[in-house]
């Protein structure tokens, strides 16, 4: 259930069950690049407190097929408008639990900022138009997530 | 036509697609009016700024965005990943 972006050989992106590795995926955006002077990765996690519950796991819904087209526009968006050259786009669906991996994001670059500053936008980008569903199992039942205004509003710094 | 549901929409409507009998092309819209007609208790749900909708994958903010037969629609929640 993983797919690559044939269009570019340097974004690699994929949605899976499987855990990732994160020492792989690093490796992966440094081995063989003597271009690249930065490398910037955000990994998110399952915590045990959201939105005023005790959580102890969850299970995320996609869209198969939407999600990974959803994924590419964001990558292609983000290296159109940053100097990146690697992108590593991990993102895990179904049951998980406490402490668990969710996503990683990994760009390098040939300089921190465009690696920082991407790195960023494609986390909030994918926080408002990738379509993941996250169901909390609480100690009042599960429940379905509800999303944020300040995830909204973090794209306006992106305008 | 055959629409999509997916997340907390799709309990709540209790199908993962329905088909709705409308004529196409027709705007996202007048399919919005249509499904909400086909599920009168979950009008609030469906409405615009409730329930997202993709034409063929992709996120359409436009209600006047025209809709095809051969189109592939889907409505959902505000996503949660991430």
């Amino acid at each position: 259930m993983s797919t690559e972006n044939a269009s570019n050989s340097q974004h690699y992106i994929a949605v899976q069950q499987a855990d990732f590795d994160v020492a792989h995926e690093y490796a992966e955006l440094r081995n063989d690049n003597r271009s690249d002077g930065a490398v910037v990765f955000f990994t998110g996690l399952v915590r045990e407190m959201n939105q005023g519950a005790q959580v102890s796991g969850l299970t995320l819904e996609h869209y198969p097929g939407m999600t990974e087209k959803a994924l590419q526009q964001i990558v292609a968006d983000a290296s159109t408008r940053w100097p990146i050259n690697r992108v590593r786009l991990i993102h895990r669906v179904g049951a998980l639990a406490i402490s668990d991996q969710i996503v990683f994001v990994g760009v390098s670059s040939s300089h921190r900022e465009a690696a920082f500053d991407a790195c960023y936008y494609i986390m909030d980008y994918l926080k408002n138009r990738a379509p993941f569903w996250k169901k909390e199992v609480t100690s009042q039942g599960d429940r379905w997530v509800e999303a944020l205004d300040k995830d909204k509003q973090a794209l306006d710094k992106w305008q | 036509m055959n629409i999509l549901f997916f997340a907390a929409l799709r309990e709540q409507l209790g199908c993962a697609h329905c088909d709705i009998d409308l004529p196409l092309p027709a705007s996202l819209a007048t399919v919005r009016a249509a499904l909400i007609q086909h599920f009168p208790q979950q009008a609030k749900r469906l409405a615009v700024g409730h329930a997202l909708a993709a034409i063929n994958q992709t996120l359409i903010n436009d209600e006047n965005t025209p809709i095809n037969s051969s189109d592939e629609v889907a409505f959902f929640p505000p996503v949660t990943g991430g």
